[in-house]
């Protein structure tokens, strides 16, 4: 009964603070100030609720789970409070900042999982992307396609130096972060001799491709590349080539796809003379689905609508809503058809999120900065794709393979897994995707620094997938999603706020980068803290937990 | 065992690094010598880096021996180093040596251009000290050419032709004739065109002699603090030293980065002169205590048409320091230091405060870095301050496991050969590859990031597998 009461006072405690927070929002005149207000008093509303479902403990125990994330978010409305920048700019910033970042920053999950840690030879990805931009340039594509090109490129590219990496990693089992690190300055190394002298130097390509290749060379032709290539210049039109692809674009060529993908697996299902709805009812909803769609996009209006590659903010936020409301209302049919318990409070904690989300569009000045804030959709739609790719990834039997050898290498080898095997594939889908996420992020910048773009790829990413509450044994897509914009809010709020305290951008400037390297260096910490405690606590009872079992593998076997 | 198993095994006991680099570094050497490339130049600069990085190598040794694995996180100390030798600046700045030492007053002024509009003046003593904050001026035309001359009050002066004198705050300015209204509209100095020559530097610069040593004494001071402190967070990281100390490391430096940029210093040679405030980048000590060890019994041998100069204090001051590490290495601490870092569990066995022991060792390491910097900097002949400090663990872990350290176990000798040989590889093949491969100027650090991360990753690997 105690317990009851002392969990109903921490939530109308957070819920009355909030509340005085809102009043004094008010009082305030700036849509900045206000909007922080708001934005603490959702927060407030948010964590009394949850603390109101779950109980002091594990608000206890949330809040020293969660501490990294809390302090992030303190600093960063600290950052909110001081800088004097506009709503829009900052939205702006925001969200064309998480539509670039984000898909490198998940290609970081899989080598957690599969116990490597915290994957710093993301950079060689990095840099296998770098090469391929540059080469879809020589070889003259152009726009969308010759970005398809670079893709192209990339990914066998990075598969061998994911590989490569991978084999390097299996024989410094326990020190794959450092490893890492050396690794990506080691194949830097390379990276620069390719393009400082072998393009150029050992390779005429100016010769080979008279049109593509001079303007790109030092003094037209010379040895070596220059050292920032436009991706914006004529002819080759990179920059944004993702971002500008319309809504219907891609609504037509899901369509088609789904269509395709329904059509044969009926011939399929009719020439093994199978049962002809067998494994097809979930395409065939999802093509109704894209077919309504498709059709309503013939209605004029709809159609000026979808031919923007950008999405306002606002009709963001409402879609986010609805997905929301439809993905309850789903999972809740299926836990009924299926008689699986139905976690309520759960998802009434994402209904009341997701409201309080559309909340937001409502006052005048609020819709009028997310009407301002464009959302390019294909790299948010290639960001949402991956996440739900990788959750379903996890739960296949190469995925559950990773989670074991990630969990305890002996137990993975002792139920047949091919430990080595597996986890050189974690490595190489890890440096897929990030080399990916650099051409993702290259025509979303639209300037490739040639020799320095891909260098701080590893820390940045590393930093906001910790500031999203990840540590070097467990990530998942919630860290990652949440880490960006914490990390990339306080990145854009730093310099503003410094100028507004200091009077120079400088402080600021050098506290960001102290911020990523000291929230690096504190999950590092951390982890093996943790894991030293839980090693002793084993130790000092061994007959109750097998230490095989109960503990991570030991990085060193001398210590 | 059969002569050739006798062969392999005194081989792998010499170290398979140690012997890929010496072929390599006899390769170069020839391709050097076929270029016809200037050989005694080349062994100059290979005992003045041996000088220059040595100690910073030297500071691995402790570190490995107390069980810490190469101390990526030597920038703890190297920054306790650089902020002892930064403080040691601005004091001397202040006054506090001429208490204890008397310079000749002969003050020379000259007043200098970097980037058009913004000028500083300078006041040298007579044995080239720099000792006036920067001062700027707005730009007039006639302070285009400008070299300047002050005497203090008090010396004799000879008045050259075409020139008088006029008094102000104490000192005598030259002025050419007809330029007397330039004193009316407040600037100090007056424009003179001609060269001033500055003594040449003594064997013993004093005034640097003792620089030094306050910036080693507050260095030392710094970096036991910081190492001690440093030492007990890896006592709680046991196993992942290495990733942690390279991260601590990165977060000491951007740390850094803030407190250059806002310490309060006042010496012309610190502050940014743009600024008016926070410290430079690179700050010179040619004026200070740079190449003062250097120069301590310097002598050259004339050999094949060139000199080779032999920097003979900078050799001492290494050779001082490893005998003392070695010294200590065979002491009792240092066994008890050496046997914790081999073999926990049976130093533990035997009454060994584990943890006290790797403390002591990352402590020492520490204090070794912050010398190393420091004497560094002073054979570099500038401190160089921000991020300049971010990437050099790694090249002194590669350093000492090229001389036949592994991640587990080091020596002295280790320290000492490895810095010999990585740093004639980086000596002979820089320009080398400058030579053979004309036009690329960045190839010789392409070359050098190569062989450091390639050396860190074949110890790693090989750590694993043995």
């Amino acid at each position: 009964m105690a317990d009851k009461i002392m969990q109903y006072k921490i939530s109308i405690l957070l819920v009355v603070v909030s509340l005085i927070f809102f009043a004094l929002g008010f009082a305030t005149a700036s849509t900045m100030s206000r909007l922080l207000w708001h934005m603490i008093l959702l927060a407030g509303l948010v964590a009394g609720l949850a603390a109101a479902l779950t109980g002091p403990e594990s608000t206890k125990d949330f809040v020293r789970r969660n501490k990294v994330v809390i302090l992030f978010a303190a600093i960063t409305v600290f950052a909110f409070l001081n800088a004097n920048t506009s709503p829009e700019l900052f939205f702006s910033e925001l969200f064309t900042r998480f539509g670039r970042n984000t898909f490198i920053v998940l290609s970081l999950l899989i080598p957690v999982v599969a116990g490597l840690g915290l994957n710093f030879g993301i950079v060689i990805g990095a840099m296998s992307a770098q090469v391929a931009i540059f080469l879809a340039i020589v070889f003259g594509g152009v726009g969308f396609w010759g970005l398809m090109l670079a893709v192209i490129i990339a990914t066998p590219l990075a598969m061998l130096l994911g590989y490569s990496v991978g084999r390097l990693f299996n024989g410094m089992k326990g020190s794959e972060m450092i490893g890492g690190m050396i690794a990506g300055i080691f194949y830097d190394g390379f990276y620069q001799f390719l393009f400082l002298w072998v393009f150029g130097g050992l390779i005429p390509l100016a010769m080979l491709f008279p049109n593509t290749a001079p303007r790109m060379m030092v003094g037209d032709g010379g040895v070596g590349v220059v050292s920032t290539i436009d991706l914006g210049q004529t002819p080759n039109y990179f920059r944004q080539a993702f971002d500008n692809v319309p809504m219907l674009s891609i609504l037509q060529v899901m369509f088609f796809a789904m269509l395709a993908f329904v059509v044969i697996g009926i011939i399929i299902n009719l020439a093994k003379k199978q049962d002809f709805k067998q494994g097809l009812l979930k395409p065939m909803v999802v093509l109704a689905v894209l077919a309504v769609g498709f059709g309503l996009s013939f209605i004029p209006d709809i159609n000026t609508f979808l031919n923007q590659p950008r999405l306002a903010g606002i009709y963001a936020l409402r879609l986010v809503f609805i997905v929301t409301v439809l993905m309850v209302v789903y999972r809740y049919v299926m836990a009924r058809r299926e008689g699986k318990p139905f976690n309520i409070p759960k998802h009434v904690f994402y209904l009341v999120l997701a409201t309080a989300v559309l909340a937001f569009t409502l006052p005048a000045d609020y819709s009028l900065v997310l009407r301002r804030v464009q959302i390019a959709v294909l790299p948010y739609m290639m960001v949402g794709g991956l996440c739900f790719g990788i959750t379903w990834f996890l739960k296949t039997k190469l995925g559950q393979n990773m989670r074991t050898v990630g969990h305890n290498r002996a137990v993975a080898t002792a139920a047949g897994i091919n430990v080595n095997r597996t986890r050189i594939i974690a490595m190489m889908m890890s440096t897929v995707l990030a080399s990916w996420g650099q051409i993702i992020f290259m025509q979303n910048i639209g300037l490739m620094t040639t020799y320095g773009g891909h260098q701080q790829v590893g820390f940045y990413a590393i930093a906001a997938l910790l500031v999203g509450g990840a540590t070097v044994s467990k990530a998942s897509v919630k860290h990652a999603i949440l880490g960006v914009f914490l990390f990339h809010a306080m990145f854009i709020l730093a310099p503003p706020a410094s100028i507004q305290l200091t009077g120079s951008a400088g402080i600021g400037e050098y506290s960001r980068v102290i911020a990523g390297n000291a929230v690096i260096a504190l999950a590092l910490i951390m982890h093996v803290w943790t894991r030293v405690k839980k090693t002793k606590k084993d130790k000092a009872k061994p007959p109750e937990a097998p230490p095989a079992a109960a503990s991570e593998p030991a990085a060193e076997p001398a210590s | 065992m059969s002569t050739v198993g006798k062969f392999k095994r005194t081989l792998l006991d010499f170290g398979l690094t140690r012997i890929i680099i010496i072929f390599t570094l006899l390769i170069l050497l020839s391709l050097a010598s076929f270029y016809d490339m200037n050989i005694p130049r080349f062994l100059s600069d290979i005992l003045t880096r041996w000088g220059t990085f040595g100690i910073l190598i030297l500071a691995m040794v402790p570190g490995i021996q107390s069980g810490i694995g190469p101390n990526f996180g030597i920038t703890v100390g190297i920054t306790s180093g650089l902020l002892g030798a930064v403080l040691s600046l601005e004091l001397r700045f202040r006054g506090f040596f001429d208490a204890f030492i008397v310079e000749p007053y002969h003050y020379f002024v000259t007043v200098t251009e970097p980037l058009g509009a913004i000028m500083e003046a300078r006041v040298y003593t007579e044995a080239g000290r720099w000792i006036t904050p920067v001062v700027t001026f707005v730009e007039g035309h006639w302070m285009r050419r400008v070299v300047g001359r002050a005497v203090q009050e008090g010396y004799d002066f000879i008045v050259p032709e075409g020139y008088r004198y006029i008094l102000q705050e104490g000192y005598r300015f030259l002025i050419p004739d007809g330029y007397e209204h330039i004193m009316h509209e407040g600037y100090n100095f007056i424009l003179q065109p001609f060269e001033v020559q500055f003594p040449s530097a003594p064997m013993f610069n004093l005034v640097g002699l003792a620089t030094i040593f306050m910036a080693l004494i507050m260095g030392i001071l710094f970096s036991t603090v910081a190492g001690i402190l440093y030492g007990m967070l890896l006592n709680r990281v046991k196993g992942s030293e290495m990733a942690i100390s390279a991260y601590v490391g990165f977060s000491v430096v951007a740390l850094f980065n803030i407190v250059w940029f806002t310490l309060p210093v006042s010496s012309g040679i610190l502050i940014l002169p743009a600024r008016g405030s926070g410290m430079r980048q690179m700050i010179n000590l040619q004026d200070d205590f740079g190449d003062v060890f250097n120069r301590i019994f310097q002598f050259d041998i004339p050999l094949a048409g060139s000199n080779l100069t032999i920097p003979t204090g900078l050799l001492l001051v290494l050779f001082l320091l490893c005998w003392v590490v070695w010294l200590f290495t065979r002491s009792r601490l240092g066994m008890m230091m050496s046997a914790a870092g081999s073999n926990p569990e049976y130093a533990k066995a035997s009454g060994i405060n584990v943890n006290k022991m790797r403390i002591i060792g990352t402590m020492l390491s520490t204090v070794l870095g912050a010398v190393g910097i420091i004497v560094y900097a002073s054979s570099f002949g500038f401190i160089q301050l921000y991020n300049a400090p971010l990437m050099m663990g790694f090249a002194t872990v590669a350093a000492v496991l090229i001389g036949g350290a592994t991640v587990r176990r080091a020596r002295v000798s280790d320290a000492l050969i490895g810095a010999l040989l990585f740093h004639s590889m980086l000596a002979i093949a820089l320009p080398l590859a400058n030579r053979m491969l004309p036009g690329v100027a960045a190839l010789p650090e392409i070359f050098r990031v190569i062989i450091t991360n390639g050396i860190i990753l074949f110890a790693l690997s090989r750590a694993k597998g043995a």
